[in-house]
């Protein structure tokens, strides 16, 4: 009998007053770690598995290029031979310096030594196309690069 | 006294309890859009670019020549050997314990050269270049254990990895691909 004589006098309700609070302190983790994406992939791309991996530090210092088959959609147009992709679109190996200068003119010119060029290249690629890559690059004087990779298992 | 009274009867409060909803739009539209994807990789400092590639007067007992043809068959230093036995080849061609006339002088001497097929799937080439880093990765480590008492990793600080990197320098030349003969 005395529970109940207790119980009677709360109130059950939860106070939900702190509920915006908390809701917004997720909402600022969401916006301060969310990255807008920009470019639409338009090639297959499934990266090689490797083990002796480092992860990219600042996303704003990294400057993506895409090799792979094109997607089943643009086969019509762009064939299956694998392709180069800049940004969101398909390019030639002589559109990599403009497609660098583009980025580093968004990096202050004290960080443009510390940009890297990740290199998201298909594993069924030969290496033909990436070797005529890594050359342009080389002649931009981007001499650092990463070729991305999945983490093994073993 | 009238006026403060008049001021307390305008207080106008904006009504707050929408505010929690407007937050969940957001959140939702953040969480969304959210990609937290991590981009992880082989780190690689490609050779600076000269119209004709200079030959590297290196003897060849310090060139750990690594070639990998367009069925993606590997030939080191002569020799076939599997993917899987590369490691432990550079490891003890680069640190050399017995001191063997064939292997590197020094680690400090010693040069990988890579050599690629066109047709060499990109898959092989970075299983070759991770098992080659993982050689280094692995001399490195041993080294700073037996230095600092401590495993190599990449936020030690900056003058212990110099110390290990300048004793054991990672030298990876890759020479341009040759056609394949057809």
């Amino acid at each position: 009998m005395a529970f109940t004589k207790k119980r009677g006098n709360t109130s059950p309700e939860v106070s939900t007053a702190s509920l915006p609070d908390i809701i917004f302190m997720l909402l600022f983790f969401f916006m301060v770690v969310t990255v807008l994406r920009d470019a639409e992939l338009k090639v297959k791309v499934n990266t090689p598995q490797a083990t002796e991996l480092t992860k990219l530090e600042e996303k704003s210092l990294v400057n993506y290029l895409y090799i792979g088959r094109p997607l089943e959609r643009y086969h019509s147009l762009y064939g299956t031979k694998p392709r180069l992709q800049l940004g969101d679109k398909f390019s030639s190996v002589k559109d990599i310096p403009l497609f660098l200068e583009k980025h580093k003119i968004k990096v202050p010119e004290n960080r443009h030594g510390q940009i890297t060029s990740s290199l998201r290249v298909d594993g069924e690629v030969t290496m033909g196309v990436v070797q005529d890559v890594k050359t342009e690059l080389r002649k931009s004087n981007q001499l650092k690069v990463n070729y991305s990779a999945k983490k093994r298992a073993d | 006294m009238a006026k403060q009274t008049a001021r307390q009867r305008l207080r106008n409060e904006i009504n707050a309890g929408s505010m929690a909803d407007i937050a969940f739009l957001l959140l939702i539209f953040f969480l969304v859009t959210t990609t937290i994807v991590e981009d992880k990789g082989l780190k690689v400092r490609l050779p600076p670019w000269t119209p004709d590639a200079p030959i590297a007067d290196v003897s060849s007992r310090n060139v750990f020549t690594v070639l990998v043809n367009a069925d993606d068959e590997l030939l080191v230093r002569g020799e076939q050997i599997p993917i899987t036995a590369l490691k432990d080849y550079a490891k003890e061609f680069i640190a050399n314990p017995k001191r063997k006339a064939e292997f590197a002088k020094k680690p400090t001497k010693a040069v990988i050269s890579l050599q690629n097929d066109r047709s060499t799937s990109y898959e092989m080439y970075v299983a070759v270049y991770n098992e080659l880093k993982a050689a280094y990765n692995e001399l490195w480590n041993d080294l700073a254990q037996l230095r600092y008492g401590k495993p190599y990793s990449e936020d030690m600080p900056l003058a212990m990895k110099k110390a290990i990197r300048s004793e054991i320098p990672l030298v990876i030349s890759e020479a341009d691909p040759f056609q394949a003969e057809n």
